[in-house]
């Protein structure tokens, strides 16, 4: 089951969550400034929301509180949605979003909010093994898929299969941020062929079992080599799905990922939203998880 | 009634041969055949048992082990899931501690006291309808109540509280069942004796009914052990770091001990890990788990029954 | 009933002075355990109602719109429409597929421990199944995701099609695109009931009286005539109350059936086709939706109405039950 290069991908990550947290705690010599995540505050704070950036905060929580012993932060799941409602309700700290408070929350609630823009995560779209001779899709191309007026491989370069769509549901980050950026908000076809998941395991999965089928899936998860060699990964408008392309903007699936806290941030709130700026995060955590650093 | 009254003239009694022929021959294979085929479940629940336990064995084959059960859960490599096991347990027990008072006090009640009467009856309507109202709906309540409204966030005890609920009707009827397979003579002797009703509950019925409860709080423990969909919105989902078992103050988060911190339990993990899980080792991982939980249900379950019987015996011997 | 209680408890008021007067403390604490649940209902009631309501009070969706076919809550894709019955049909529908498998297998199994299993027999089934019941539904979705999604897909490419020997073809469905699939729900469902539809029919068959049976077969009945013509229907009101417990705890289910169905929001068509249930679409978009937000407030109605389904259940069973000591 292991090959070398899964073994070797798991390494690194560790590797660089290592050093991240050397670095912060001062003991080894960091190749960029890390006096900024010495800033520790102790205290104990929630961070809710987004799955899809929960890996990359909670890499950078283990090595913040690996760090300041006396701090205590703790990275929960539950959707985008989930982190903007418990924010503003008081829940949490800090609320992570894949999409902006704006486009989701009532304007007042909205305006409550503070963004701190961390990170930029790309999205890859992902077809089934068995689609051969198709290694790019442009946008028109992919708008007629998605619309349902392609029905077909053969009609982009592919081999003569039909084309099952797995959608995320409407209230997804990826599917609205998909929808905007590549589909330039068309509709969606949906019918009683079309597959809807909400997790990228198990687009994944579907993906994998099912002839024909085509998806978005994170691309920290695509860049996972457990799930990449499942999966047949497609270039956008000619351009490759990597970091060094999101963050030009060449490759254009790719959003910011937030975090939102009620109010300006204090004490160990804004302590860690400093440090998640800091250069160990930005710099040496962020490419390693597969996201690309936020824009300055 | 009569429509299914079976006529003389088809008597074949199960050793007797058959004297009427077609009819009697045909009944008798058609007794045989439903004998066969009601065996057939039979073995068909087993055969399926034994897949499943087979199935999770080999998977868990080499995954689990005693640093699986022991060790933090891990980035690079398989790593261990402790600190899930731990909050499974912690939130079991948080839950068991109202759960198990209250449901005792509520099952003397509706067996000692309870007359023929609208409380009564509401009460009972009240057991049934929580028992049948579905998990998500409770978690849904649980986020709305706990987390929202008394501010408490995503923390062990909401998750705790909510299960609670989810348990209680159950326990209430558990310990009523046990309090009423107590003998009525027991208590008209304990009442003939001078004693109060409370002093006969209190030092009569209920020592003669602890088997029947430890038996009943362990069978629930399993069920409140396995559960998710509650949990979901009210206690997080996340992978908890390193515990500081050395830290027992209650109201700081850091404490693993603390009832006021967000506590993923297994089976929430494995929910998560299935979704969104990453590294290649995220299958074995959810394998594993799913072993160990099957494994613990099994433990509960043979605990039970031993402990039930060991308590009978020490009970009825003094 | 009712003209018999009255009196009785009048004479037991009677026949204890004093009783208003006196403070039975225990019996306060032990009372007020028991009422408590009275209260959790209540609370829960409340609460779900009132956030269920809120699509037509805060949002004025009118209620009928929730009985139509589309769901489109977007609005950043056009006018939105609340229509829950895709959600409310697949519930119904992986859950009546759920109790046509599981029935005749749960009620069997009983008759199996109660009329035919010697004791050794039931010494082993009946813990099996005690263990059925404590397999979480977490593990089930699992299993089914990795064996039997996979299986679906894999034997029913081209098409579902179940032939018996005499009939011929009874049914036929398209074959799957994914093992994703209304008929994924229903097996899934389908094994996590049978523990709560065959304990429940077994105590039926048990409160049968003796004699029933020993008569039927002093008559000359075989032991299958027995059961199919005085057990079965003695304990019908038993085995349906099982079948409603059934019921409830399917349509309930949210996590595992959400794993493998496929939760897709359009009306079900076919069996190989993947759906969506009420719990699995609130499993689905709770998370993300905002609190306050017309999206979310038609998830919370979902809710409401799971609710609905579980409260009329248990009025049901009872209803059943009454009829039962009526006989």
């Amino acid at each position: 089951m292991l090959n070398g290069t899964r073994r070797l991908g798991g390494l690194a990550i560790a590797a660089t969550i290592l050093a991240a947290a050397c670095s912060s705690a001062g003991t080894s010599p960091a190749p960029t400034a890390a006096t900024s995540a010495t800033n520790c505050v102790t205290g104990s704070i929630t961070a809710a929301g987004s799955t899809a950036l929960q890996p990359l905060i909670d890499a950078a929580a283990k090595a913040y509180t690996k760090a300041c012993a006396g701090a205590t932060v703790t990275v929960n799941g539950g959707g985008s949605g989930t982190g903007l409602s418990q924010v503003v309700q008081g829940a949490v700290q800090i609320g992570n979003s894949d999409i902006t408070a704006g486009s989701k929350l009532a304007t007042p609630d909205a305006n409550k909010l503070v963004d701190h823009i961390v990170a930029k995560q790309g999205w890859i779209v992902v077809t089934n093994k068995d689609v051969t001779g198709v290694t790019n899709l442009t946008t028109q191309q992919s708008i007629d898929i998605w619309t349902g007026k392609i029905t077909n491989w053969k009609a982009v370069g592919g081999p003569d299969k039909a084309i099952v769509l797995i959608l995320r549901p409407a209230s997804s980050g990826t599917r609205s941020t998909y929808k905007k950026l590549v589909l330039s908000g068309a509709n969606e076809a949906t019918g009683g062929e079309t597959l809807t998941e909400d997790s990228n395991g198990a687009i994944t999965t579907a993906i994998s079992k099912t002839p024909g089928s085509i998806s978005v899936i994170g691309f920290a998860y695509y860049n996972d080599p457990a799930n990449k060699s499942l999966l047949n990964g497609l270039q956008l408008n000619g351009a490759d799905a990597t970091i060094a392309n999101m963050s030009t903007g060449t490759y254009k699936l790719a959003a910011d990922g937030h975090m939102y806290t009620n109010g300006q941030p204090a004490g160990l709130t804004k302590a860690f939203l400093d440090y998640m700026m800091s250069a160990d995060v930005q710099t040496n955590l962020i490419p390693s998880l597969s996201y690309a650093p936020a824009a300055k | 009634m009569s429509a299914g009254a079976p006529s003389i003239d088809r008597q074949a009694g199960p050793g007797r041969p058959s004297l009427h022929g077609k009819s009697s021959r045909g009944s008798m294979l058609a007794d045989r055949v439903a004998t066969a085929v009601l065996w057939g479940t039979g073995a068909f629940v087993l055969l399926l048992l034994g897949a499943i336990i087979v199935h999770f064995a080999m998977a868990a084959w080499g995954v689990v082990s005693p640093s699986f059960v022991l060790s933090d859960p891990s980035d690079s490599d398989l790593g261990g899931i402790f600190p899930l096991l731990w909050n499974s347990i912690y939130m079991l027990a948080l839950t068991l501690m109202v759960s198990v008072p209250v449901g005792i006090l509520g099952g003397i009640y509706m067996s000692e006291y309870a007359g023929d009467n609208a409380v009564t009856s509401a009460i009972r309507f009240a057991e049934e309808a929580i028992s049948s109202v579905p998990s998500i709906v409770v978690g849904m309540f649980g986020l709305i109540l706990f987390v929202d409204e008394l501010h408490m966030g995503f923390t062990a005890l909401g998750g705790a509280l909510a299960l609670t609920m989810f348990n209680l009707p159950l326990m209430t009827r558990l310990a009523e069942q046990a309090l009423r397979a107590v003998p009525q003579d027991e208590r008209s002797a304990s009442l003939a004796l001078g004693a109060t009703k409370w002093q006969t509950i209190r030092h009569v019925v209920l020592p003669l009914a602890i088997p029947g409860l430890v038996t009943g709080v362990i069978l629930t423990a399993g069920r409140v052990f396995g559960e998710a969909a509650v949990l979901l919105f009210t206690a997080g989902i996340g992978t908890p770091t390193h515990l500081n078992f050395g830290n027992l103050d209650i109201t700081n988060p850091a404490s693993p001990w603390s009832p006021f911190r967000p506590a993923t339990t297994l089976s929430v993990y494995i929910y998560k890990l299935q979704s969104e899980g990453l590294g290649a080792y995220r299958n074995q991982i959810v394998d594993g788990s799913a072993a160990l939980l099957i494994a613990l249900v099994l433990i509960f379950n043979l605990g039970a029954r031993f402990l039930g019987r060991v308590l009978t015996r020490r009970l009825t011997a003094a | 009933m009712v003209h018999l209680a009255t009196p009785d408890r009048r004479a037991s008021l009677r026949a204890r002075p004093g009783f208003r007067e006196r403070i039975d403390l225990p019996r306060r604490v032990v009372f007020v355990a028991a009422a408590s649940m009275i209260g959790v209902v209540v609370l829960l009631l409340a609460f779900i109602a009132w956030q269920g309501l809120q699509l037509f009070l805060k949002d004025g969706i009118p209620i009928t719109q929730i009985f139509s076919a589309e769901w489109q809550p977007d609005r950043m894709s056009g006018t939105v429409n609340f229509g829950l019955l895709p959600f409310i049909a697949g519930t119904i529908f992986v859950t009546v597929v759920a109790l046509v498998i599981s029935t005749p297998l749960s009620v069997g199994l009983a008759l199996f421990l109660s009329e035919v299993a010697p004791q050794w027999a039931k010494a082993i089934v009946q813990p099996a199944l005690e263990i059925f019941v404590g397999i979480p539904s977490v593990v089930w979705g699992w299993l089914g995701l990795t064996i039997l999604v996979p299986f679906l897909s894999d034997t029913f490419q081209q098409g579902l099609v179940v032939s018996l020997p005499v009939l011929g073809e009874v049914f036929r469905a398209p074959g799957f695109r994914t093992g994703f699939s209304w008929l994924a729900g229903s097996l899934v469902l389908s094994i996590m009931i049978l523990p709560t539809v065959t304990s429940v029919s077994y105590d039926a068959f048990r409160a049968v009286p003796q004699e029933l049976r020993t008569g039927s077969l002093a008559l000359g009945t075989t032991r299958w005539q027995a059961i199919r013509h005085i057990l079965v229907p003695a304990a019908l009101p038993g085995v349906l109350t099982a079948v409603v417990l059934g019921m409830t705890r399917a349509a309930g289910e949210a996590l595992a059936v959400q794993m493998v169905i496929g939760s897709s929001p359009v009306f079900p068509r076919a069996i190989t086709q993947p759906l969506s249930t009420l719990t699995s679409q609130i499993t689905l978009e709770m998370g993300n939706t905002v609190f306050g937000e017309p999206w979310q407030d038609a998830l919370w109605t979902m809710s409401l109405v799971l609710l609905v389904i579980s409260i009329t259940s248990v009025v049901l069973v009872r209803v059943i039950n009454s009829r039962r000591i009526a006989l």
